[in-house]
């Protein structure tokens, strides 16, 4: 215990005249308690005699600044708010190291830990916030701390001098100002965060991803998803284990996981306490006589984790102490990360939808991310990444609600754009720059040199791009590309793009993603919206399928398939009919089957009571009406009888179809149910742009069909002829012949490549049909049977990339794999309520 | 569990983001929450407006999802149809609260009956 200023007690009048000023007890020496107190000094520095007891060891600091002590860019002594002196100049006792365990309402008198009472008249409860500890096993070994105060950090510095691992669970503010200063002291950090991306609750997934990618790129291991199971250890922390079994070692781990408002001294005291302690606009309790401020109080419905709310309280508060109520209406927060070099901004709602407006302004090759959400013509949210320079700007504009309609066109460029010159037309804006301004980053072109390129008869964007390559590369400058082609060509320029775009969100076309992907290096789908400047923050249900594949072939054994952006067929791995149930389709290789598959599917059948089972075109057997609840039940029984999915729910390989060959057939020239199943074997598994199907007949009577196929064989007295580009649908369009080969492994290996390059070179959604028109037969014989070094090339990466996608789904689903995809979350029923999880 | 008019349904992190989790209602229809790549979470009647498709299955995209059956985009804020197409899902009010979602037990017994 630590005694500091002068000690008065109860009954120390003090005052000359003999009358006895109202005691003001403040319970917490934090920002809020002392902030709380400047404010009514500064308003009647003699209305009462203050006493504040506080729980640490020190005078009044800055808790938001602990991240630079931490950092080594401070010292506690910068920190500090009120010195000593503070204290003995107002007349205030400070009491630290002894916090109060218990108010006596009726008695108005306080408890502190060391047995000592003070009575009050007005009490002040400035609590904060407590650290959220995850409840796991291990969680009060020595080495697991929080990061709250200063002997937090103390604990971390101490750490550090030894060197070694640490982990931080929580990729929150928190969390990453600790990891970052743990980093800068010299220990191996990884941050554990269990949703998806970083900072979450004040970044949108785009900014998230370039946060986490910037901190790896600093040495951080930073693992998103990721859930503790408990810290390991004897007799201090040796790491933490992950629920997937991970093991990461640490000496040191931080728990930043949240904060709660700290409300057990307040609850015991029968205070009205929610989620925090229920106060009005004055900041006053249930009790008359108590007032809370701060982190640890619940204000119409709302408590604040962040510094700003505090001083709009403190006024508040101490208005309403000194009798001239002004009352406080809640507070708009920001946040900024105090990780040095890296400038991350966010404010308000910037969640977007419903009836709100996103801007979004993307440079990718300097690292920014800008978004701003406006909503009936005034911003209601912003997430800034890499320059937040204008950030207080758009939260004062978003404060004060204003009418941003005539700066609109120019409000994402900033407030020096936005409001010099008046310029509202942003061609004018553009028109103004000098010849020597950079349009291209990426390329390193000046405005002067787009301007040329114009005029030497590059008429639209794409021969802009290909002859002086500005905008050939993030796209980012596209916008301004098109408004010098509009300013140079003058009406001349029909603005119309040649290129189709892959959807909305973008103005590349689907041949550029796939190939800046590749040529990029680019691993997942915010780092693809985020490079190449996508429109909107997580697109759309046309662009997000199709990237999940992209991605997909980019990338085989590497990339993480993402759930959410297939369609509910790949999903649900079966298909959705019109009442909501699914059809099932199990595997019948070559379609041959047995009594035991049989048997299997009958039981089925009868057991789920399903209301139709149907040969398919495919020469399968589709078993109707199942619902989504069943369907692992479904896939657990034709597991067991041999049977795996049928993709017949898949932009995938569907089936093949055989007629029976040589085997039986009189006019049978080779087993082409034999190589029917073998092909099956090879291909089945591997995601394509769109269903493929495959037949083999036995002869050119062609009884399966092989020819409105999308690769058919055709079996003749002398080898195999080789179909490509067929199909049925809409519009019949039968195959062209690829080639004519002697032997059952040519006609494998062909058929590998054809669909390599299907896979690799077609857009989503692009049979093999208008494919194979869009790029011409030529092209596809040239590749494929010219080219003979490029066909094994092709054969080899179609097998790699099978060696990670011939899992069965249904039998990782029937283990348990993704259940909450076919359970309900919980029943509703009128009176009770019954959640399945808890 | 339910406190007031706000019935406990589960937990957030059972639903995954941009997924969607489903609720039946003994005797009426059932809902959808959805959770958006913000983190936000939103609560329909699961059917869409058109030919009743389950929206729980649509792909989520800002406060929008894609129906599964004819690919209508239905307002997660609205319930509205987007676009071109006209019609409306009943929505219901929904929080989250300390990690748990809460529905508004009057408005889904109006909603799902």
């Amino acid at each position: 215990m630590d005694f500091q200023g002068h000690v008065l007690t109860d009954d120390d009048t003090e005052e000359p005249g003999g009358n006895a000023r109202p005691r003001l007890i403040v319970i917490g020496n934090g920002m809020a308690g002392c902030r709380a107190v400047e404010e009514l000094l500064e308003r009647d520095p003699t209305h009462y005699r203050v006493t504040i007891f506080g729980a640490e060891p020190h005078v009044n600091y800055n808790r938001i600044m602990l991240s630079p002590v931490l950092a080594g860019e401070k010292t506690f002594e910068q920190i500090v708010i009120n010195d000593h002196a503070w204290y003995a100049d107002n007349r205030i006792e400070l009491i630290t190291g002894d916090p109060v365990v218990a108010i006596d309402r009726a008695a108005k008198k306080v408890t502190a830990r060391s047995g000592r009472t003070a009575h009050y008249d007005k009490l002040l409860i400035a609590t904060g916030s407590d650290p959220f500890i995850i409840p796991v096993p291990g969680k009060n070994l020595p080495g697991v701390i929080s990061f709250r105060d200063m002997k937090d950090v103390d604990t971390m510095l101490a750490a550090a001098a030894q060197g070694g691992d640490a982990v931080v669970i929580g990729g929150g503010l928190l969390g990453l100002e600790a990891a970052h200063g743990l980093s800068l002291r010299g220990m191996k950090v990884t941050v554990i965060h269990l949703m998806p991306t970083l900072m979450e609750r004040q970044l949108d997934e785009a900014a998230g991803w370039l946060l986490k990618t910037e901190l790896e790129a600093r040495g951080q291991t930073i693992l998103t998803g990721a859930d503790t199971a408990e810290i390991v250890g004897e007799t201090g922390v040796e790491g933490v284990r992950l629920k997937d079994g991970r093991l990461i070692p640490a000496s040191l781990v931080v728990m930043a996981v949240g904060i709660r408002p700290s409300v057990a001294l307040a609850r015991e005291a029968g205070l009205a306490v929610g989620r925090g302690i229920h106060v009005d606009d004055h900041m006053v309790t249930s009790d008359g006589d108590i007032l809370a401020v701060g982190e640890c109080v619940e204000h119409d419905g709302q408590v604040y984790g962040l510094v700003a709310p505090l001083w709009d309280m403190c006024r508040a508060l101490a208005d309403g102490l000194v009798g001239s109520p002004s009352g406080y209406r809640g507070s708009v927060t920001s946040t900024k990360l105090k990780v040095s070099g890296i400038d991350v901004f966010s404010a308000g709602d910037f969640s977007g939808g419903g009836e709100a407006e996103d801007i979004v302004l993307r440079d990718a090759s300097r690292g920014i991310y800008k978004r701003v959400v406006i909503r009936d013509g005034r911003i209601v949210g912003a997430v800034l990444y890499g320059d937040t320079a204008d950030g207080n700007w758009y939260f004062d504009l978003l404060r004060k609600g204003e009418d941003i309609s005539p700066v609109r066109d120019l409000l994402i460029f900033g407030q020096a754009f936005a409001q010099g010159g008046g310029q509202a037309d942003p061609k004018a804006a553009v028109a103004a720059l000098s010849d020597d301004a950079e349009i291209c980053g990426c390329n390193g072109v000046s405005k002067g040199k787009v301007v040329a390129t114009i005029q030497a008869g590059a008429c639209t964007l794409d021969a802009v791009r290909s002859t002086c390559k500005a905008s050939a590369s993030c796209g980012s400058c596209t916008g301004l590309v098109e408004q010098l082609l509009e300013l140079t060509l003058g009406d001349e320029y029909g603005g119309e793009r040649e290129v189709k775009t892959l959807c909305k969100c973008t103005s590349f076309g689907h041949g550029d993603v796939r190939r800046e992907i590749v040529a990029q290096g680019m691993k997942s789908i915010p780092e693809v919206m985020q490079r190449m400047s996508w429109s909107t923050p997580d697109g759309c249900s046309s662009c997000r399928p199709a990237l999940n594949y992209y991605l997909l072939c980019a990338w085989p054994g590497e990339y993480v398939d993402d759930q959410q952006s297939r369609f509910v067929n790949e999903r649900m791995h079966a298909n959705i009919q019109k009442d909501g149930t699914y059809s099932v389709v199990p595997r019948m290789w070559g379609g041959i089957t047995n009594p035991r598959e049989l048997r299997a599917i009958a039981d089925v059948v009868e057991k789920y009571d399903a209301p139709m089972v149907k040969v398919t075109g495919g020469q399968r057997l589709d078993i109707f009406g199942i619902k989504k609840e069943d369907l692992p039940a479904v896939w657990a029984d034709l597991n067991a009888a041999g049977m795996v999915s049928g993709h017949a729910y898949g932009k995938a390989l569907r089936t093949v179809k055989t007629c029976v060959g040589s085997e039986w057939c009189r006019f049978g020239t080779q087993d082409s149910t034999g190589l029917g199943v073998q092909i099956e074997r090879m291909s089945w598994g591997s995601w394509m742009p769109h269903k493929f199907k495959i037949a083999v007949s036995g002869c050119p009577r062609n009884c399966a069909e092989a020819t409105i196929k999308d690769f058919g064989v055709i079996c003749v007295d002398s080898g195999y002829e080789l179909h490509i580009g067929g199909n049925g649908g809409i519009k019949v369009r039968a195959t062209d012949l690829l080639c004519k080969v002697t032997t059952e492994q040519q006609a494998l290996d062909h058929c590998a490549a054809f669909i390599q390059l299907y896979r690799e070179d077609a857009y989503y959604l692009e049979r093999t049909a208008p494919w194979l028109e869009r790029v011409g037969l030529d092209y596809l014989k040239q590749r494929i049977v010219d080219d003979e070094v490029g066909r094994e090339a092709l054969t080899s990466r179609f097998l790699y990339s099978q060696s990670f996608s011939q899992g069965d789904p249904w039998a990782e689903r029937a283990a348990g794999a993704d259940r909450e995809q076919h359970a309900h979350l919980g029943e509703f029923r009128p009176i009770e309520m019954i959640a399945a999880e808890q | 569990m339910y406190v007031g008019d706000w019935i406990d349904v589960g937990p957030l992190a059972a639903i995954p983001m941009r997924g969607s989790r489903t609720v039946p209602v003994a005797g009426g229809d059932e809902i959808a929450l959805f959770r958006t790549g913000d983190n936000q979470v939103f609560a329909l009647v699961n059917r869409c407006p058109h030919k009743h498709g389950p929206l729980s299955q649509g792909i989520i995209h800002g406060h929008a999802v894609s129906c599964p059956l004819h690919n209508w985009r239905i307002s997660l804020v609205t319930g509205q149809a987007l676009g071109e197409d006209r019609g409306c899902t009943p929505t219901i009010p929904v929080k989250v609260d300390g990690g748990r979602v809460l529905l508004c037990r009057t408005s889904t017994l109006k909603a799902a009956a």
